[in-house]
């Protein structure tokens, strides 16, 4: 695992911690045996129609990982995530959600979660902080003696606070997002599931997003992060798993998912015709040449000889080194196939 | 997404390993977390809350306040050269001939002239949205994953349209009152038997009146509600229960089905005037409240087994 696919260079995959929990008030485990707040087995789901939309999922979800939830658009997350919610029956198999059966124990397991769900919606005649404290009122367990602190501290915590007072249908779709964000933060919760939160965000927005998720997490919150975006999962996520039509193609920890794949040695130099030549010379193997650079697999020994060898040869080095495997790579080393979505 | 920001301020700060967290370390006060048991009315306060601020049920409140304003408008200057109304133009809503002389009689007539279509339609469309325009908004996802509770949202929904179906009424009732008052006497009532009552006890019954009026329509909210289960289409379930209440009311109209007609649920809507009979004939207006029990339970266990087993895809 020398090689760490992510953006940050410090995190290491976050070790299941089943006993985390005890620092919860209840009593019933609020974690699978195998210290998972999210166990799938064989959750199917066929719609009507006979169309199937998740074939036997087995998904395990550790307590306190960022869980991302890869995959492209109709291949079964949302779809997933809806009967993790209790919104619809699975045709067969179980989930357990916090330890516990789902949909069975839908009224004790959701006051824990919070979710965004789809995108946000929204009462558009309603103002933003309206809005929150009617999700507030349906939830059983919230106290209405200090729902409006909760909102506002919730609108705080998304920026939105400058706005809460603007009627909702006024908002742009960041701003919804985030009101809908809001709304998963409205009470302490032990697991966020975000569907695309960071849709419909500028940059910066997303930047913000992404950072609140962090700290959500260093709180001890597990997040269950679906998204489409490659990049992302490597930027937020601890654990990954990946769907691709109603099926799991694969899950673990993203460090072990990228350590699947080898990264690729780059060379970017004008000369790039002599440079390949040096570095079949020197048996590396699968060498592409592109316009002012080449690329290969990286070498067994020490690099270093590889540049003396390169500038002896006259080759004019402008750049040497050895790209990290993405988890895009690592994508395509494991299923075989391309990963046809948006980056 | 200040205290976002300053709160994260590594932004890629190491999220792991977490570790176990000690009973200290655990960031959440962990809430008492034990439903209050009077959570049920703060959600039926803030869907009652949700439902009067719409635009769309002011505005369907202000036409019903319109109907007795044109109702007594017309009276007045029909009855301006000092010809009776309803006389000998032809048939008007009942009491209608009754407003010159008692401007409460406005009431009767209002609510009888609302009753057959116009305060149905505003409970059809109150109702029939009910579920689905939540579903159709995407808000019934959230409300459910609160947790809302399915059976517990669905009472929820059930009672506010029966708040709806009351104030209705009442605002038919209060307006009728208002514009009779403004335009024409008020006095001792002679009821339908032909003896006279003081006004306060025509208050009285007016009062009654208006409260049997909004009873008889629970029938069309449970209908209503139940449509709104079936579809994600707030539109769509508007729209059917609007047009069943139209088939019902003329299915009820033809003689070759009058075997069937005492069982539809606008059949004993205008017994309400016996209330104004001296004594009350109670016969048909407790055949028109059975008959609206039957209803709200028939259709409120059928909205109920639907939406309590349905999947929520919208």
């Amino acid at each position: 695992m020398e090689e760490l696919p992510a953006a940050d260079p410090v995190r290491a995959p976050v070790p299941v911690a089943p006993d985390r929990t005890d620092a919860s008030g209840t009593s019933t485990g609020e974690t699978g045996p195998d210290g998972t707040v999210i166990a799938t087995t064989a959750l199917t789901k066929r719609y009507r129609g006979g169309q199937l939309a998740v074939d036997r999922l087995d998904l395990a979800v550790p307590a306190g990982s960022v869980f991302g939830f890869l995959g492209p658009n109709g291949s079964g997350k949302t779809t997933t995530i809806r009967m993790l919610m209790g919104l619809i029956e699975p045709t067969s198999g179980t989930a357990r959600v916090l330890g516990r059966p789902m949909p069975g124990a839908s009224r004790a397991v959701l006051p824990h979660v919070g979710a965004l769900i789809e995108g946000p919606a929204l009462y558009g005649f309603l103002s933003g902080r309206d809005n929150l404290t009617r999700y507030d009122a349906a939830d059983p367990t919230a106290d209405p003696r200090t729902r409006r602190t909760r909102v506002a501290a919730a609108l705080d915590r998304v920026g939105l606070s400058a706005a809460a007072g603007k009627k909702a249908k006024a908002y742009s779709l960041g701003m919804k997002q985030r009101l809908g964000l809001a709304a998963a933060l409205l009470q302490p919760r032990r697991l966020l599931v975000l569907d695309e939160p960071t849709n419909g965000l500028d940059p910066q927005g997303m930047r913000e997003i992404r950072a609140l998720i962090r700290e959500l997490a260093s709180d001890g919150t597990t997040v269950f992060l679906s998204s489409h975006l490659l990049d992302e999962i490597e930027q937020v996520c601890t654990h990954a798993a990946v769907m691709a039509q109603g099926r799991l193609i694969v899950q673990g920890p993203v460090a072990d998912l990228a350590a699947g794949a080898r990264g690729r040695l780059v060379v970017t130099t004008p000369d790039a015709g002599d440079a390949a030549r040096v570095l079949k010379e020197r048996g590396i193997g699968d060498i592409v040449v592109e316009e002012g650079r080449v690329t290969g697999e990286p070498p067994d020994g020490e690099p270093a000889d590889l540049t003396a060898a390169l500038v002896a040869a006259g080759v004019r080095v402008r750049g040497f080194g050895v790209e990290r495997a993405s988890l895009e790579d690592a994508f395509v080393a494991l299923t075989g196939e391309g990963f046809d979505v948006e980056r | 997404m200040s205290s976002a920001e300053t709160g994260s301020t590594g932004t890629v700060g190491p999220v792991g390993p977490v570790g176990p967290v000690g009973p200290t370390g655990g960031v959440h006060p962990a809430p008492a977390r034990t439903p209050s048991p009077w959570w049920s009315l703060g959600l039926l306060r803030s869907e009652l809350v949700t439902t009067f601020r719409r635009w769309r049920t002011l505005a369907l409140l202000g036409v019903l306040a319109a109907v007795p304003v044109l109702v007594g408008v017309a009276v007045k200057i029909e009855t301006g050269d000092g010809s009776s109304a309803g006389g000998a133009g032809g048939e008007g809503p009942a009491f209608i001939a009754q407003i010159t002389n008692n401007g409460l009689f406005l009431v009767f007539t209002a609510l009888a002239a609302t009753l057959p279509f116009f305060l149905p339609m505003a409970i059809g469309v109150i109702a029939g949205d009910a579920i689905a325009g939540e579903a159709n908004a995407g808000t019934l996802r959230y409300l459910l994953v609160a947790p809302a509770g399915r059976a517990r949202l669905l009472l929820v929904k059930y009672a506010t349209t029966a708040v709806f179906c009351l104030v209705a009424t009442l605002v038919v009732a209060a307006s009728a009152l208002a514009v009779g008052a403004l335009l024409f006497p008020l006095g001792d009532v002679t009821t339908i038997s032909g003896t006279r009552i003081g006004l306060a006890e025509g208050l009285g019954r007016a009062l009654l009146i208006a409260l049997v009026v909004a009873a008889s329509l629970l029938g069309v909210a449970a209908l209503g509600l139940f449509v709104s289960t079936m579809t994600n289409s707030g539109i769509a379930a508007m729209a059917t229960t609007v047009g069943l209440l139209i088939t019902v009311q003329i299915l009820d109209q033809l003689p070759q089905l009058d075997a069937l007609q005492p069982y539809f649920f606008s059949h004993y809507w205008l017994s309400f005037a016996d209330l104004l009979r001296d004594p009350v004939h109670w016969d048909d207006l407790l055949r028109n409240l059975g008959l609206q029990v039957v209803y709200a339970a028939v259709f409120g266990s059928a909205a109920w087994a639907r939406f309590t087993s349905r999947d929520v895809t919208a």
